[in-house]
Protein backbone atom coordinates (compact mmCIF):
# COMPACT_ATOMS: atom_id res chain seq x y z
CA UNK A 1 0.00 0.00 0.00
CA UNK A 2 2.49 2.45 -1.12
CA UNK A 3 -0.24 4.66 -2.96
CA UNK A 4 -0.02 8.19 -1.13
CA UNK A 5 -2.52 11.12 -2.23
CA UNK A 6 -0.22 13.37 -4.69
CA UNK A 7 -2.40 16.48 -6.05
CA UNK A 8 -2.45 16.69 -10.10
CA UNK A 9 -4.36 18.94 -12.32
CA UNK A 10 -6.74 17.26 -14.67
CA UNK A 11 -4.59 15.58 -17.79
CA UNK A 12 -1.65 18.05 -16.54
CA UNK A 13 0.39 15.15 -14.91
CA UNK A 14 3.98 14.84 -16.51
CA UNK A 15 5.85 11.55 -15.21
CA UNK A 16 2.63 9.69 -15.85
CA UNK A 17 2.38 7.02 -19.02
CA UNK A 18 -0.62 5.75 -18.73
CA UNK A 19 -3.03 8.67 -19.28
CA UNK A 20 -4.52 10.69 -16.60
CA UNK A 21 -4.76 8.06 -13.78
CA UNK A 22 -2.27 8.22 -10.78
CA UNK A 23 -3.57 5.86 -8.31
CA UNK A 24 -4.68 2.43 -10.08
CA UNK A 25 -5.50 -1.01 -8.97
CA UNK A 26 -3.62 -3.02 -10.82
CA UNK A 27 -1.39 -0.46 -12.47
CA UNK A 28 0.03 -1.08 -16.10
CA UNK A 29 -3.31 -3.50 -17.03
CA UNK A 30 -4.96 -0.58 -17.07
CA UNK A 31 -5.98 1.28 -20.33
CA UNK A 32 -4.83 4.71 -20.86
CA UNK A 33 -7.34 7.50 -20.21
CA UNK A 34 -8.61 9.53 -24.04
CA UNK A 35 -10.88 12.51 -25.02
CA UNK A 36 -13.45 12.51 -27.10
CA UNK A 37 -14.54 15.69 -29.64
CA UNK A 38 -17.08 14.95 -31.76
CA UNK A 39 -18.47 17.19 -34.69
CA UNK A 40 -22.07 16.88 -34.82
CA UNK A 41 -22.29 17.99 -38.74
CA UNK A 42 -20.43 19.06 -41.27
CA UNK A 43 -18.75 22.84 -40.98
CA UNK A 44 -19.47 22.82 -36.99
CA UNK A 45 -16.15 22.92 -34.72
CA UNK A 46 -15.65 19.44 -32.99
CA UNK A 47 -16.78 19.32 -29.42
CA UNK A 48 -15.72 18.12 -26.33
CA UNK A 49 -18.37 15.42 -25.24
CA UNK A 50 -16.43 13.03 -22.50
CA UNK A 51 -13.64 10.98 -21.91
CA UNK A 52 -12.89 6.52 -22.48
CA UNK A 53 -10.52 3.91 -21.85
CA UNK A 54 -8.75 2.68 -25.05
CA UNK A 55 -5.31 0.46 -25.01
CA UNK A 56 -4.60 2.55 -28.53
CA UNK A 57 -5.88 5.33 -30.78
CA UNK A 58 -7.76 2.80 -33.25
CA UNK A 59 -9.65 1.38 -30.11
CA UNK A 60 -10.22 4.54 -28.88
CA UNK A 61 -11.91 6.18 -32.04
CA UNK A 62 -14.28 2.74 -32.22
CA UNK A 63 -14.94 2.85 -28.83
CA UNK A 64 -15.71 6.71 -29.34
CA UNK A 65 -18.35 5.86 -31.86
CA UNK A 66 -19.86 2.94 -30.06
CA UNK A 67 -19.97 4.81 -26.59
CA UNK A 68 -20.97 8.92 -27.89
CA UNK A 69 -22.74 8.16 -31.45
CA UNK A 70 -25.14 5.75 -30.69
CA UNK A 71 -27.80 8.37 -31.28
CA UNK A 72 -26.52 9.95 -34.34
CA UNK A 73 -24.66 12.65 -32.28
CA UNK A 74 -21.69 12.65 -35.11
CA UNK A 75 -19.81 12.90 -38.13
CA UNK A 76 -16.46 12.66 -37.29
CA UNK A 77 -13.98 11.82 -34.17
CA UNK A 78 -11.23 12.98 -32.85
CA UNK A 79 -9.48 11.43 -29.60
CA UNK A 80 -6.39 12.59 -27.75
CA UNK A 81 -4.45 10.89 -24.70
CA UNK A 82 -5.41 13.01 -21.87
CA UNK A 83 -2.30 13.35 -20.39
CA UNK A 84 -1.27 15.43 -23.49
CA UNK A 85 -4.26 17.69 -22.43
CA UNK A 86 -2.81 20.65 -20.37
CA UNK A 87 -4.72 22.84 -17.94
CA UNK A 88 -5.00 25.94 -16.27
CA UNK A 89 -4.66 25.73 -12.67
CA UNK A 90 -7.78 25.81 -10.43
CA UNK A 91 -6.32 28.00 -7.98
CA UNK A 92 -4.89 30.78 -10.36
CA UNK A 93 -8.54 31.22 -11.46
CA UNK A 94 -8.49 34.25 -9.15
CA UNK A 95 -5.36 36.00 -11.18
CA UNK A 96 -6.00 34.35 -14.29
CA UNK A 97 -10.38 35.31 -14.81
CA UNK A 98 -10.83 38.12 -12.65
CA UNK A 99 -9.18 40.99 -13.84
CA UNK A 100 -11.17 40.47 -17.05
CA UNK A 101 -14.72 41.21 -14.92
CA UNK A 102 -15.01 45.30 -14.94
CA UNK A 103 -13.95 45.74 -17.93
CA UNK A 104 -17.00 45.80 -19.71
CA UNK A 105 -15.66 47.90 -22.57
CA UNK A 106 -14.16 44.45 -24.10
CA UNK A 107 -17.40 43.71 -25.22
CA UNK A 108 -18.72 45.19 -28.93
CA UNK A 109 -21.29 45.82 -27.50
CA UNK A 110 -21.30 49.96 -27.85
CA UNK A 111 -21.64 49.68 -31.60
CA UNK A 112 -25.28 49.94 -33.28
CA UNK A 113 -25.16 47.20 -35.24
CA UNK A 114 -26.84 47.26 -38.59
CA UNK A 115 -29.67 44.68 -39.27
CA UNK A 116 -27.61 42.97 -41.93
CA UNK A 117 -25.21 41.30 -39.36
CA UNK A 118 -27.56 39.51 -37.89
CA UNK A 119 -25.17 36.50 -36.41
CA UNK A 120 -22.99 38.76 -33.57
CA UNK B 1 -41.80 -21.64 -54.01
CA UNK B 2 -43.35 -19.87 -51.46
CA UNK B 3 -42.71 -22.20 -48.61
CA UNK B 4 -38.50 -22.50 -49.70
CA UNK B 5 -38.52 -18.34 -49.69
CA UNK B 6 -39.75 -17.46 -46.53
CA UNK B 7 -37.89 -20.71 -44.70
CA UNK B 8 -34.48 -19.12 -46.31
CA UNK B 9 -35.98 -15.33 -44.95
CA UNK B 10 -36.62 -17.30 -41.72
CA UNK B 11 -33.10 -18.78 -41.84
CA UNK B 12 -31.60 -15.49 -42.38
CA UNK B 13 -33.95 -13.97 -39.11
CA UNK B 14 -32.92 -16.58 -36.49
CA UNK B 15 -29.13 -16.24 -36.72
CA UNK B 16 -29.37 -12.82 -36.70
CA UNK B 17 -31.90 -12.99 -33.49
CA UNK B 18 -30.12 -16.04 -31.86
CA UNK B 19 -26.78 -14.03 -32.50
CA UNK B 20 -28.16 -11.17 -30.90
CA UNK B 21 -29.69 -13.01 -27.79
CA UNK B 22 -26.41 -14.47 -27.01
CA UNK B 23 -24.09 -11.26 -27.35
CA UNK B 24 -27.04 -9.76 -25.07
CA UNK B 25 -25.57 -11.81 -22.28
CA UNK B 26 -22.73 -9.79 -22.40
CA UNK B 27 -25.24 -6.58 -21.46
CA UNK B 28 -23.88 -5.36 -17.96
CA UNK B 29 -21.01 -7.92 -17.87
CA UNK B 30 -17.99 -6.56 -20.30
CA UNK B 31 -14.91 -6.52 -19.76
CA UNK B 32 -14.61 -2.64 -19.56
CA UNK B 33 -17.60 -0.21 -19.86
CA UNK B 34 -17.20 1.00 -23.69
CA UNK B 35 -16.90 -2.69 -24.91
CA UNK B 36 -20.07 -3.41 -22.87
CA UNK B 37 -21.56 -0.82 -25.16
CA UNK B 38 -20.14 -2.24 -28.38
CA UNK B 39 -21.15 -5.38 -28.06
CA UNK B 40 -24.78 -3.96 -27.11
CA UNK B 41 -24.54 -1.99 -30.17
CA UNK B 42 -23.74 -4.99 -31.76
CA UNK B 43 -26.54 -6.91 -30.18
CA UNK B 44 -29.40 -4.34 -31.15
CA UNK B 45 -28.04 -4.28 -34.48
CA UNK B 46 -28.68 -7.89 -34.97
CA UNK B 47 -32.00 -8.23 -33.57
CA UNK B 48 -33.21 -5.24 -35.77
CA UNK B 49 -31.90 -6.96 -38.55
CA UNK B 50 -33.74 -9.61 -37.27
CA UNK B 51 -37.20 -8.08 -36.83
CA UNK B 52 -36.58 -7.19 -40.87
CA UNK B 53 -36.43 -10.27 -41.72
CA UNK B 54 -39.23 -11.46 -39.66
CA UNK B 55 -41.21 -8.98 -40.89
CA UNK B 56 -41.19 -9.56 -44.09
CA UNK B 57 -41.69 -13.37 -43.46
CA UNK B 58 -44.49 -12.63 -41.60
CA UNK B 59 -45.79 -10.86 -44.32
CA UNK B 60 -45.41 -13.80 -46.76
CA UNK B 61 -47.18 -15.97 -44.33
CA UNK B 62 -49.83 -14.26 -43.58
CA UNK B 63 -52.98 -16.00 -41.53
CA UNK B 64 -51.91 -13.70 -38.64
CA UNK B 65 -48.05 -14.12 -38.53
CA UNK B 66 -46.31 -11.37 -37.17
CA UNK B 67 -42.98 -10.99 -36.56
CA UNK B 68 -43.59 -11.45 -32.44
CA UNK B 69 -44.96 -14.63 -33.12
CA UNK B 70 -41.96 -16.19 -35.46
CA UNK B 71 -39.87 -15.01 -32.69
CA UNK B 72 -41.57 -15.96 -29.65
CA UNK B 73 -44.13 -19.02 -30.51
CA UNK B 74 -41.93 -21.41 -32.55
CA UNK B 75 -40.03 -24.31 -31.42
CA UNK B 76 -36.83 -24.87 -31.38
CA UNK B 77 -37.19 -27.50 -34.45
CA UNK B 78 -38.49 -24.48 -36.18
CA UNK B 79 -35.94 -22.03 -35.60
CA UNK B 80 -33.27 -22.26 -38.51
CA UNK B 81 -30.00 -20.60 -37.60
CA UNK B 82 -26.63 -22.38 -38.15
CA UNK B 83 -25.42 -23.83 -35.38
CA UNK B 84 -22.59 -21.61 -34.67
CA UNK B 85 -24.37 -18.62 -33.59
CA UNK B 86 -26.14 -20.59 -30.74
CA UNK B 87 -22.78 -21.88 -28.85
CA UNK B 88 -21.73 -20.27 -25.71
CA UNK B 89 -20.15 -16.93 -25.18
CA UNK B 90 -17.55 -18.67 -23.13
CA UNK B 91 -14.42 -15.92 -22.89
CA UNK B 92 -14.49 -12.63 -24.55
CA UNK B 93 -12.20 -14.35 -26.68
CA UNK B 94 -14.60 -17.10 -27.78
CA UNK B 95 -17.67 -14.40 -27.95
CA UNK B 96 -15.27 -12.35 -30.33
CA UNK B 97 -14.49 -15.10 -32.54
CA UNK B 98 -17.95 -16.57 -32.84
CA UNK B 99 -18.52 -12.63 -33.92
CA UNK B 100 -16.20 -12.68 -36.52
CA UNK B 101 -17.04 -15.49 -38.01
CA UNK B 102 -20.51 -15.00 -38.65
CA UNK B 103 -19.62 -11.38 -39.21
CA UNK B 104 -17.22 -12.06 -42.26
CA UNK B 105 -19.93 -14.55 -43.48
CA UNK B 106 -22.87 -12.06 -43.37
CA UNK B 107 -20.78 -9.20 -45.09
CA UNK B 108 -20.25 -11.26 -47.83
CA UNK B 109 -24.00 -13.12 -48.21
CA UNK B 110 -25.35 -9.33 -47.54
CA UNK B 111 -23.04 -7.49 -50.58
CA UNK B 112 -24.07 -10.76 -52.78
CA UNK B 113 -27.62 -10.91 -51.71
CA UNK B 114 -28.01 -6.52 -52.69
CA UNK B 115 -27.82 -7.48 -56.60
CA UNK B 116 -30.07 -10.68 -55.88
CA UNK B 117 -33.91 -10.64 -57.79
CA UNK B 118 -36.06 -10.47 -54.30
CA UNK B 119 -36.12 -6.68 -54.32
CA UNK B 120 -37.00 -7.30 -50.56
CA UNK B 121 -34.02 -9.17 -49.45
CA UNK B 122 -31.94 -7.02 -51.16
CA UNK B 123 -32.77 -3.70 -49.47
CA UNK B 124 -32.99 -5.41 -46.28
CA UNK B 125 -29.40 -6.91 -47.24
CA UNK B 126 -28.40 -2.89 -47.60
CA UNK B 127 -28.94 -1.83 -44.63
CA UNK B 128 -28.45 -4.37 -42.74
CA UNK B 129 -24.45 -4.35 -44.68
CA UNK B 130 -23.23 -0.78 -43.21
CA UNK B 131 -23.78 -2.19 -39.30
CA UNK B 132 -22.42 -5.54 -40.57
CA UNK B 133 -19.27 -3.82 -41.96
CA UNK B 134 -18.39 -2.42 -38.46
CA UNK B 135 -19.23 -5.74 -36.90
CA UNK B 136 -16.48 -6.97 -38.82
CA UNK B 137 -13.81 -4.10 -38.39
CA UNK B 138 -14.36 -4.45 -34.88
CA UNK B 139 -14.20 -8.20 -34.65
CA UNK B 140 -11.35 -8.39 -37.18
CA UNK B 141 -9.38 -6.29 -34.57
CA UNK B 142 -10.27 -7.58 -31.60
CA UNK B 143 -9.24 -11.27 -33.00
CA UNK B 144 -6.08 -10.17 -34.07
CA UNK B 145 -5.43 -8.12 -30.41
CA UNK B 146 -6.06 -11.07 -28.02
CA UNK B 147 -4.29 -13.34 -31.31
CA UNK B 148 -1.16 -11.15 -30.83
CA UNK B 149 -1.49 -9.92 -27.68
CA UNK B 150 -0.21 -11.69 -24.32
CA UNK B 151 0.45 -15.63 -24.01
CA UNK B 152 -2.90 -15.91 -22.17
CA UNK B 153 -5.01 -14.07 -24.67
CA UNK B 154 -3.56 -16.62 -27.99
CA UNK B 155 -3.50 -19.27 -25.78
CA UNK B 156 -7.40 -18.70 -25.45
CA UNK B 157 -7.85 -17.82 -28.99
CA UNK B 158 -6.70 -21.36 -29.52
CA UNK B 159 -8.70 -22.86 -27.34
CA UNK B 160 -11.77 -20.86 -28.74
CA UNK B 161 -10.66 -21.58 -32.60
CA UNK B 162 -11.04 -25.41 -31.20
CA UNK B 163 -14.52 -25.14 -29.77
CA UNK B 164 -16.12 -23.05 -32.61
CA UNK B 165 -14.14 -23.98 -35.63
CA UNK B 166 -16.33 -27.33 -36.15
CA UNK B 167 -19.90 -25.12 -36.86
CA UNK B 168 -17.81 -22.96 -39.39
CA UNK B 169 -18.39 -26.18 -42.26
CA UNK B 170 -22.70 -25.66 -41.45
CA UNK B 171 -21.97 -21.64 -43.06
CA UNK B 172 -21.41 -22.84 -46.62
CA UNK B 173 -23.52 -26.02 -46.51
CA UNK B 174 -26.88 -24.97 -48.21
CA UNK B 175 -30.15 -26.68 -47.09
CA UNK B 176 -32.37 -27.67 -49.52
CA UNK B 177 -34.67 -24.56 -49.51
CA UNK B 178 -31.77 -22.58 -50.24
CA UNK B 179 -30.64 -24.72 -53.33
CA UNK B 180 -34.27 -24.03 -54.37
CA UNK B 181 -33.93 -20.45 -53.83
CA UNK B 182 -30.20 -20.26 -55.23
CA UNK B 183 -32.31 -22.32 -58.44
CA UNK B 184 -34.83 -19.49 -58.29
CA UNK B 185 -32.17 -16.31 -57.97
CA UNK B 186 -33.58 -15.13 -54.91
CA UNK B 187 -30.90 -16.73 -52.68
CA UNK B 188 -27.19 -16.31 -53.10
CA UNK B 189 -24.94 -19.35 -53.62
CA UNK B 190 -22.85 -20.16 -50.78
CA UNK B 191 -20.33 -21.69 -52.92
CA UNK B 192 -19.69 -18.37 -54.76
CA UNK B 193 -18.88 -16.42 -51.05
CA UNK B 194 -16.74 -19.68 -49.70
CA UNK B 195 -13.36 -18.86 -51.04
CA UNK B 196 -13.45 -15.16 -49.99
CA UNK B 197 -14.57 -15.50 -46.86
CA UNK B 198 -11.73 -18.28 -46.32
CA UNK B 199 -8.94 -15.86 -47.84
CA UNK B 200 -10.52 -13.15 -45.19
CA UNK B 201 -10.34 -15.36 -42.31
CA UNK B 202 -7.03 -16.66 -42.95
CA UNK B 203 -6.03 -12.97 -43.67
CA UNK B 204 -6.99 -11.91 -39.94
CA UNK B 205 -5.36 -15.06 -38.49
CA UNK B 206 -2.19 -14.78 -40.05
CA UNK B 207 -2.01 -11.49 -38.73
CA UNK B 208 -3.21 -12.34 -35.53
CA UNK B 209 -0.59 -15.45 -34.93
CA UNK B 210 -3.51 -17.89 -35.08
CA UNK B 211 -3.35 -21.54 -37.19
CA UNK B 212 -6.55 -21.93 -39.88
CA UNK B 213 -8.24 -25.78 -38.63
CA UNK B 214 -7.15 -28.12 -41.83
CA UNK B 215 -9.24 -31.36 -41.86
CA UNK B 216 -11.73 -30.81 -38.70
CA UNK B 217 -15.10 -32.96 -38.72
CA UNK B 218 -17.61 -29.95 -39.27
CA UNK B 219 -21.24 -30.11 -37.30
CA UNK B 220 -24.22 -29.15 -39.33
CA UNK B 221 -28.13 -29.48 -38.76
CA UNK B 222 -28.96 -26.41 -37.39
CA UNK B 223 -30.45 -24.72 -40.78
CA UNK B 224 -32.66 -27.83 -40.79
CA UNK B 225 -33.94 -27.02 -37.31
CA UNK B 226 -31.38 -30.27 -35.54
CA UNK B 227 -29.57 -27.65 -33.13
CA UNK B 228 -27.29 -28.25 -30.31
CA UNK B 229 -28.44 -28.67 -26.73
CA UNK B 230 -27.89 -24.97 -26.22
CA UNK B 231 -30.87 -23.68 -28.45
CA UNK B 232 -33.05 -24.98 -25.64
CA UNK B 233 -31.81 -22.54 -22.98
CA UNK B 234 -31.57 -19.74 -25.24
CA UNK B 235 -35.15 -20.10 -26.13
CA UNK B 236 -36.46 -20.53 -22.24
CA UNK B 237 -34.84 -17.59 -22.29
CA UNK B 238 -36.10 -15.47 -25.14
CA UNK B 239 -39.55 -16.72 -24.87
CA UNK B 240 -40.21 -17.09 -21.53
CA UNK B 241 -42.53 -14.57 -20.92
CA UNK B 242 -44.77 -14.96 -23.99
CA UNK B 243 -45.00 -18.49 -23.19
CA UNK B 244 -45.74 -17.83 -19.51
CA UNK B 245 -48.13 -15.14 -20.31
CA UNK B 246 -49.76 -15.27 -23.52
CA UNK B 247 -50.23 -11.80 -25.37
CA UNK B 248 -48.69 -10.33 -22.30
CA UNK B 249 -48.10 -6.43 -23.65
CA UNK B 250 -45.62 -3.82 -22.31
Amino acid sequence: MNNFLKKFYYGDIPEEQSGGQYVTKEGKSDWPLWEVFIRSKQGLDHKHVGSLHAADAAMAIENARDVYTRRMEGVSIWVVESKYVHASNPDEAGSLYEPANDKVYRHPTFYQLPDEVNKM
Amino acid sequence: MKQELINYILHLADNALILGQRNAEWCGHGPVLEQDIAMTNISLDLIGQARNFYQYAASLLGEGATEDTLAYLRTEREFRNCLLVEQHNGDWGQTLLRQFLISNFQQLLYTALQTHKDRQLAAIAEKSLKEVTYHLRWSSEWVIRLGDGTRESHERMLKAIDTLWRYTGELFEPAAYETACVQDGTAVSLATIKDEWQHKTGEVFSEAGLPVPENIFMLTGGKMGKHTEQMGYILAELQYLQRAYPNAQW
